[in-house]
């Protein structure tokens, strides 16, 4: 009896875990196609640019804050860590180079697209997942009009036009942040910092930076997207629809990240 | 052009294996206010869904102006859309737009009036609701008469041949309902219009509609005036006429005997 009980158990878990895999493939091939028709349907966006203009300061300006104030503390803590490490070695002048290049390279693109994530990709879930349980995009199809050319393309322009935005400033930020405690706390050489900056960030790391933040814009906002407009039309639905956001664009970026880098480095 | 704008022909519609619709068969003449009503989850509002192409039928089909709505591509839905207005359950304003805007999104999404033109017709949409003076406020700001008022003048926008209107009196207060009412009919008159209302307020629905389908089990039950379905004998109409508790449609969901199931556990 307890074998079969056992075999039955098996058996349970190994269909779950299909069911499971399953669903996550639909999901997937599900977010490609709605990935598909927003670059289908991005024309009329772009006729109307007003529509993405207004999203931008939704999904970009609004998220400014957390951005920058994120980036000065990551700017302030690498020029801390980095002064603790290169002064064994007798070079911290090269504080300002290894800042600079932790940020344009790695924590810039990263970190902003993980509170990206968080703050803008949340409110574009929650407020399509919204507007599908109050019929609002149901009301929009019946006055034939494409939900996906009106809501969900500009927002997904806008995403997409925000990060590599967000990503310049988060550096730039996380420059001042480390000029601030590396200059103005420990005492390092002004030009010394500044100088060895410019000797050493070459243009190639920030065209890579803009590349990742461009993959990560169309990544987290294509998610953010995708989990509002297949949320279930209920409380519970559209809040799972939120945190699944966050964990898949977080997942999806480190991955990315891995990949991107990858790439870069050996070309 | 026939005399009836839309025609159901022996339609079904199922999903996850269970069938909604038995070869249902309906038509609404032109300038006539049709009625379909029956117990919540009898498909009511799907048929809404089909006549305005959302869901496919699994068999039969769906005629609008002659046209078979389910051979339609997109775009010739979207063409037969345009002469359909609709008024959801809970008015589906968008939030993010005022009173104003809302009447007027289906105007500057599909026409290409001047804005001054626009501004013309929605304040006259909106003072044949009687809200002319709550242009300016937002979704969040109205009652819930007030919403569904704002639908119907959003619903109307660009003057259809068909409105559609799925449970119009669900929710409202006795005097909304009164108004509401009204409009209907008004609008569907001064259109000269067809108006399709889903619901289950019988009151209402028999004082301003000419001809009512009753849905049940799938199937039309029964059909006729109001007077007539005021008059009926079927069990089925007299129960759910007169609000009757029991009957066809009985209290008790499906469920093992009582006494045995009370007593299993002794």
């Amino acid at each position: 009896m307890s074998k079969i009980n056992l075999v039955n158990k098996l058996l349970s878990g190994l269909h779950m875990t299909g069911h499971r895999v399953i669903e996550q493939i639909w999901r997937l091939g599900a977010g490609a196609r709605l990935f598909f028709l927003t670059l289908t349907y991005s024309a009329e966006s772009f006729r109307r640019p007003h529509l993405i203009v207004r999203e931008m300061y939704f999904t970009g300006v609004m998220s400014l804050i957390i951005i920058l104030v994120s980036a000065f503390f990551v700017g302030m803590v690498l020029a801390l860590q980095g002064y603790n490490t290169l002064q064994k070695y007798g070079s911290s002048e090269s504080i300002g180079v290894l800042v600079a290049l932790a940020l344009i390279r790695e924590l810039g693109p990263v970190v902003t697209a993980l509170l990206f994530a968080g703050r803008a990709g949340t409110a574009i879930t929650a407020e399509i997942g919204l507007m599908k349980a109050t019929e609002q995009l149901s009301a929009m199809e019946m006055m034939a009009v494409n939900p996906i050319s009106r809501v969900i393309a500009p927002r997904f322009w806008a995403g997409v036009f925000s990060m590599p935005i967000l990503v310049c400033l988060f550096s730039m930020v996380g420059v001042l942040g480390g000029h601030l405690v590396a200059v103005a706390q420990i005492g390092v050489d002004v030009g010394a910092f500044w100088s060895q900056m410019q000797a050493n960030v070459e243009f190639a790391d920030v065209t890579d930076m803009l590349i990742k933040s461009f993959v990560f814009g169309v990544a987290c906002t294509i998610i953010a997207l995708f989990e509002g407009y297949d949320a279930p039309p209920t409380a519970e639905g559209v809040s799972h629809a939120t945190t699944r956001t966050v964990v898949t664009s977080a997942l999806a970026v480190l991955g990315l990240d891995f990949i991107l880098t990858s790439f870069m480095i050996v070309a | 052009m026939t005399n009836n704008i839309v025609e159901i022909d022996n339609l079904s519609f199922g999903y996850k294996g269970r069938l909604l619709h038995k070869g249902i068969n309906m038509v609404f003449p032109r300038r006539k206010v049709v009625a379909i009503m029956g117990g919540s989850g009898s498909g009511k509002t799907t048929l809404l869904r089909l006549i305005g192409g959302q869901i496919k039928p699994t068999k039969g089909e769906v005629r609008v102006e002659g046209q078979v709505v389910h051979q339609q591509d997109r775009d010739g839905i979207f063409k037969l859309r345009r002469e359909m207005g609709m008024l959801f359950q809970h008015g589906a304003l968008f939030t993010d737009l005022s009173v104003f805007d809302n009447v007027a999104f289906p105007m500057r999404e599909l026409t290409d009036l001047p804005e001054s033109m626009i501004r013309d017709l929605v304040l006259m949409k909106l003072n044949a609701v009687g809200l002319r003076g709550a242009h300016t406020l937002t979704p969040p700001e109205l009652s819930g008469g007030m919403a569904r008022r704002v639908a119907l003048a959003r619903a109307i926008a660009l003057d259809p041949n068909i409105i559609m209107y799925d449970e119009p009196f669900a929710g409202l207060d006795p005097i909304s309902m009164g108004v509401i009412c009204d409009l209907i009919r008004s609008l569907n008159d001064a259109l000269g219009a067809t108006s399709i209302i889903v619901s289950h307020d019988v009151k209402e629905t028999f004082l301003i509609a000419d001809y009512v389908y009753f849905v049940a089990n799938g199937e039309v039950a029964a059909e006729g005036t109001p007077h007539d379905l005021m008059q009926s004998t079927l069990p089925f109409v007299h129960q759910f006429v007169h609000g009757e508790k029991d009957g066809p449609v009985p209290f008790h969901y499906a469920a093992p005997d009582y006494q045995k199931e009370l007593m299993q556990n002794v």
